[in-house]
């Protein structure tokens, strides 16, 4: 069935997840790119002495910037970057996965293996490694970074899914008739394996948000003088117990958009079957 | 949050019959090859870790930082003291030969033999870990269980969106909220770091381990407890149990002898993976806590661009994740009479 | 064994069905309605229906279960003088298993992998404490030794997967007789198994009834089966019981059309017969007509069985039948079907040569050293019980399997292996169709799109011209265009299945491979197909190579046959001379084993 028909609309209104999660991405989305324009204050205005509640009602930070502002330009950043590293994720897994369960053989094999030497390591173990060579690192080092450290994981997937589809009549038929490779891939595949991929990207935003907000908490940021959700819990830190909004603004945040997009993700997999 | 994905892994490398000599000799057979890949993914895994830290960006820059500019001799030195002259393959096989003799180098950032740094710090974040895990397992067991058996009614839904909240969250969000929670604004009940001070063992102040702890318990347990509980609803619909049903055994004894007997070996794979992740992803609980593990030292070593510690520590948490998988392949195959017996007929 | 007294013989055992109906949960919308069995110790009572009868539901319902979504109504199941329906919940499960048991469809996923056999035969006994554990155990044994299994340790300690289909089946067998029920409800539990082990089973089956005076309720598809265990036969359809008869009376003076519509959609082994499906397909809860259910397929329909519902009518002793029209509708023949088998001597004009084919599965040799020939316009069967190579060489010739020597050669070409090696003209001319009708077509295309693809692929036509030929072939199939733009979901099993045969007929091919493509569908379906073959064969001149396992079928639809047994080639000839006259003793006891409903 396709995705947006009328039938089908009405039964993804009925997903009460799918709906509460998309409705919360999409209140963050909204703030995360119109937020400036609203912002009170600028994104490096000094407004006050540092950790007061002087500024709008959540104070000022380390520099006595204006809190709610900075959360209100701190978003962009994250969002995009969140994206452009699940898009990333997404493609190379998919590639990776599907490319080992349709040819099979050894080349599987010699796949799997490499994948779950990958595997071996959590993916903000990845992204340090690297990072321990770059100083500064800019934001599409972040994005290749995390994009490429969802591929092995993306790729379990998308071959645990093709490896169902590629046994297969329809599949079979269809290289019987003598269709080419690529196109069998394209065409009978592929299209079949939208649901749980969909899924799949859900999740995979939810942990791009997690990492990317995360490698900025941890103290890596490409522009450190800017508004960056993650990095501002960094540089707030020390003040938790006399200005905590700082820090908890930021990450209250970060929480409320993972939640978004993880029910979102789930309620995917429900439509599709997959879920509960 | 955790570092999975919604499916259930598969058995990585499941039973590979061997049909010749005895059944103790056809499973010495299958050990050996399991282990031999183990092995083989392990210096895989060096290959990675040393060409991602070794390979890409510049060493001396990343470690002088700001100045690296200002005084070149230094610069000079550190290359000269990194033996960035060689070949990259080269100084791979000098490393990787100083691994395996005990040699781990030696801490750029304070000069001590890695070795002596790391041994308290792994022990440190293994008692973290294994607590944790004894926390978690009976948990989500727990939880996913109750869900089944209520499953279709309002209080599984309602678990469930508590689990999906949970398990979508970051590690540190979930940590500095407890921190603000119950160390801060809120209450002041639990200290917000675990230093004991003195180089005691951290879990000498037990009020100091409890935050650390729930937030690994929060962050794992939901998705433990959703696959568990996924993987009970697939065997509760099986055709044997349905049979069993209409054997006319009662339900308690078909919960517990046909559906979770045959839950245990998914049971097992997921809690390997969590295990594995728990052994790496204590990194953020570790930071936030300034708990002296290995996680902790690995966001600092990676400041300070401390490659010999970096290394180190990667290899540790690989070698962990592939031992415990190791492990669990093996409890997988013990507890599937059909792969056992494959492999010693 | 026991022999029950003269005292208890017809007092205890046994069960009666009264108006029992079960509906889906949250609305009124029955699964089964106004089912009325009585069910005799030591007799076997067949309830036979195609899918979506509901019978497996009406045979559950004796256990006073009904699957997740369903619910029991109304209605009784009196069992030793009492409602089992109506019973406390723990009332009821001491009943099941112990005196109303129940074995399942499928072996293999009926028993608990993880337990040996051995503790899962005994496991009621265990439950309801009843003898000591040797004394189980030696229960346990005495019961394998009546299904004909092994009775020492090393059996009992197996687990299910180390068993064959049939053993696992007859093992299910043993553990529902062990605790000594009255009553068996048996859910199609020889469906997957070769002919010869399902032979078996049911002799086994039919044993164990009659001797330990059980009531026997064998709920299945298939007629022929039930035509050789069966006491008394029940038709279901739509829900309904539509006929309930003595055998003999069912198979020689069916009443209900729909009845009759089914004995002659069925093969047989003695004589050709030129099958017929019925038109329409099965409708499910809820969209079932009103009043007479089977009206809108009915050959003999009027006006009133649209208004009036068809009371039960008694037509004979004992038999009785729930149609409007019974008396006038005239007698059945069961010979009316009946055509003329294939004539050996006429002249052959060979297309296809099979010499000396050996297939390999990796280093596995699976086929020896096989060799036949198929003429313009013929049918060759490929039969044989599973193992038997059949659907491996029909794959081979299909372009579907690469590792195989010997040569194949089509119109004078020699074939290459797999369809990639082979030419496009060679990939148009032979054509493949296979058994499963829900996995062969992508669920993501439309009809038209999936029936359009060879056209377009081999240069045969495109765009509107392609969309003209799609309705062609439907129509040739016998579907309207209506379903041109929708996705297969919307199709019954059968439709697909001739979406898949369009499909195979959009590349203007001169050889169809099919295989076992009716063994997955219901009996009127696969008379339909039968019949649409042979009118393809007749009008298009196309040879086909037919794989199945049923020989009667092989006798309604074929010209030659070639038998096969665990990858060899055992006997080979005209239909007629075959089945009839066979040389082999392995065709011999195939065509024993094969239940006849003449």
């Amino acid at each position: 069935m396709s995705i947006v028909s009328p039938a089908n609309l009405r039964r993804i209104g009925r997903q009460r997840r799918l709906v509460t999660g998309a409705v919360i991405t999409l209140v963050i989305v909204l703030m995360a790119i119109f937020g400036p324009l609203f912002a009170p204050y600028g994104e490096n205005e000094i407004v006050g002495k540092p950790y007061t509640y002087e500024g709008s009602f959540l104070g000022t930070d380390y520099l006595g910037q204006d809190v709610w502002s900075r959360v209100l330009y701190g978003g962009a950043t994250i969002l995009i970057n969140s994206l452009l590293a699940t898009a990333l994720g997404m493609v190379l897994g998919i590639i990776i996965g599907v490319v080992a369960a349709y040819w099979g053989g050894w080349l599987d094999e010699v796949i799997m293996r490499l994948n779950d030497v990958a595997l071996a390591f959590p993916q903000i173990l990845l992204a340090l490694l690297v990072l321990t060579a770059v100083d500064q690192p800019s934001w599409y080092v972040i994005v290749l970074l995390v994009g490429v450290s969802h591929a092995p994981r993306v790729a379990r997937l998308a071959r645990g899914v093709a490896l169902g589809i590629v046994s297969r009549d329809y599949v079979t038929a269809a290289e019987a008739l003598g269709e080419s490779r690529v196109r069998v891939v394209l065409a009978e595949v592929l299209p079949n394996m939208n649901a749980p991929l969909l899924a799949e990207a859900g999740l995979r935003l939810t942990y791009s948000i997690g990492l990317i907000a995360g490698i900025g908490f941890l103290g890596f940021a490409s522009n450190p003088s800017a508004a960056d959700w993650g990095y501002m819990i960094n540089e707030n830190r020390l003040a938790l117990l006399v200005q905590p909004w700082g820090v908890l603004a930021p990450v209250i945040i970060i929480g409320v958009f993972t939640i978004g997009t993880n029910l979102m993700a789930d309620g995917i997999a429900q439509l599709s079957g997959r879920g509960d | 949050m955790t570092d999975l994905a919604t499916s259930a892994p598969d058995v990585s490398t499941a039973a590979a019959p061997a049909r010749t000599g005895s059944s103790g000799s056809a499973w010495v057979k299958w050990l050996a090859r399991r282990v031999g890949l183990a092995i083989l993914t392990l210096w895989l895994c060096s290959v990675l870790v040393f060409f991602a830290t070794a390979a890409l960006g510049d060493p001396v820059r990343a470690i002088l930082g700001k100045d690296y500019a200002s005084s070149p001799e230094r610069a000079a030195a550190l290359a000269a003291e990194l033996h960035l002259d060689q070949p990259v393959i080269v100084r791979y096989f000098e490393w990787l030969g100083g691994l395996l003799t005990g040699n781990l180098g030696n801490s750029i950032a304070n000069g001590f033999p890695v070795g002596e740094l790391v041994g308290d710090r792994i022990v440190n974040s293994a008692v973290l870990v294994l607590i944790s895990a004894i926390l978690i397992i009976p948990v989500a067991f727990a939880i996913a269980m109750i869900s089944a058996n209520y499953r279709g009614k309002r209080t599984d839904g309602v678990i469930q969106v508590i689990m999906i909240t949970l398990a979508g969250l970051p590690e540190f969000v979930v940590a500095i909220l407890l921190v603000a929670l119950f160390s801060t604004t809120v209450f002041h009940l639990l200290p917000a770091v675990t230093i004991a001070g003195g180089g005691a063992p951290p879990w000498s102040k037990p009020a100091s381990m409890i935050l650390p702890v729930l937030t690994l318990v929060i962050a794992v347990a939901p998705y433990v407890s959703r696959i568990v509980r996924s993987s009970l609803l697939e065997v509760l619909d099986s055709d044997y149990v349905e049979l069993a049903r209409l054997k006319g055994v009662p339900e308690r004894i078909v919960m517990r002898k046909h559906a979770l007997l045959n839950a245990i070996v998914p049971g097992i794979q997921v809690i390997a993976l969590q295990l594995a992740w728990l052994a790496g992803g204590v990194l953020f609980v570790e930071y936030v806590f300034s708990y002296p593990g290995i996680g902790a030292s690995l966001v600092d070593s990676v400041r300070n661009s401390d490659f010999p510690m970096v290394q180190v520590l990667a290899m540790v948490i690989a070698a962990v994740y592939v031992g415990i998988n190791l492990v669990a392949d093996v409890l997988s195959i013990l507890f599937t009479p059909r792969a056992r017996t494959a492999i010693s007929s | 064994m026991t022999e029950t007294s003269l005292l208890d013989m017809n007092q205890t055992g046994g069960c009666t069905v009264s108006d029992l109906r079960v509906a889906l949960t949250g609305t009124n919308l029955d699964v089964v309605d106004e089912i009325n069995i009585e069910l005799r110790p030591g007799e076997v009572v067949g309830l036979v229906g195609e899918s979506g009868s509901g019978k497996t539901t009406a045979g559950t319902a004796l256990l006073a279960y009904s699957r997740r979504g369903a619910f029991i109504e109304h209605g009784s199941v009196t069992f030793e003088g009492q409602n089992v329906l109506a019973l406390p919940w723990e009332k009821v499960r001491e009943i099941r298993g112990m005196k109303i048991a129940y074995v399942p469809q499928d072996p293999g996923a009926a028993l608990n992998p993880a337990i040996r056999i051995g503790r899962q035969i005994v496991e009621l006994l265990e439950l309801h404490g009843i003898g000591s554990a040797a004394e189980r155990t030696e229960g346990a044994r005495a019961g394998l030794r009546e299904v004909g299994l092994p009775d020492d340790d090393e059996f009992l300690a197996r687990y299910p997967h180390q068993l064959s289909g049939g053993q696992v089946q007859r093992v299910a067998l043993a553990m529902a007789f062990l605790p000594k029920p009255k009553v068996l409800v048996l859910d199609e539990p020889t469906t997957g198994l070769d002919v010869t082990t399902q032979g078996m089973v049911l002799k086994t089956m039919g044993e164990l009834c009659r001797s330990h005076r059980v009531a026997a309720l064998y709920v299945t598809h298939d007629l022929a089966v039930v035509a050789n265990i069966a006491d008394r036969v029940a038709v279901m359809y739509a829900g309904q019981i539509i006929e309930l008869g003595p055998r003999e009376a069912m198979f020689r003076q069916p009443a209900h059309p729909y009845t009759r519509a089914l004995l002659d959609a069925i093969p047989h082994l003695s004589r050709a017969r030129a099958l017929t499906g019925i038109p329409g397909s099965t409708p499910g809860p809820g969209r079932r007509p009103t009043a007479c259910r089977f009206n809108t397929r009915c050959e003999y329909v009027q006006d009133r069985c649209r208004e009036i519902e068809p009371p039960d009518v008694e037509v004979g002793p004992d038999h009785t039948a729930r149609c409007l029209r019974v008396g006038e509708i005239g007698s059945w023949d069961i010979d009316r079907g009946n055509t003329t088998d294939a004539d050996p001597n006429t002249d052959r004009d060979i297309i296809l040569t099979i010499e000396d084919l050996k297939v390999f599965y990796g280093r596995k040799e699976v086929v020896h050293g096989v060799s036949f020939d198929v003429a313009k316009a013929e049918v060759v069967a490929l039969v044989g019980e599973s193992g038997s190579g059949k659907t491996t060489i029909s794959r081979c010739v299909g372009g579907l399997h690469r590792q195989w020597t010997g040569e194949l050669t089509f119109e004078g070409r020699p074939l290459g292996k797999g369809s990639r090696a082979r030419s496009a003209e060679d990939r148009k001319r032979i054509q493949y169709i296979f058994q499963n009708p829900y996995l062969s077509l992508n669920p993501r295309l439309t009809i038209a799109q999936i029936v359009g693809r060879p056209m377009e692929l081999f240069g045969i036509a495109k765009g509107k011209a392609a969309r003209d030929r799609v309705v062609e072939l439907l129509d040739a199939v016998a579907l309207g265009p209506t379903v041109l733009d929708l996705q297969t979901n919307r199709l019954s099993g059968g439709e697909r299945q001739r979406v898949a045969i369009a499909r195979a007929l959009a590349a203007e091919p001169d050889l169809l491979v099919c295989d076992e493509i009716t063994s997955a569908l219901d009996v009127s379906v696969q008379g339909s197909i039968v019949a649409l073959l042979e009118n393809l064969r007749k009008t298009r001149q196309i040879s086909m190579l037919f794989v199945t396992h049923n020989l009667a079928l092989v006798r309604s639809i074929a010209a030659r046959v070639q038998v096969l047994n665990a990858g060899a080639l055992v006997e080979s000839g005209f239909v007629v001379e075959v089945l009839d006259t066979p040389k082999e003793e392995y065709t011999k006891r195939l065509l024993s084993a094969s239940p006849a409903v003449d």
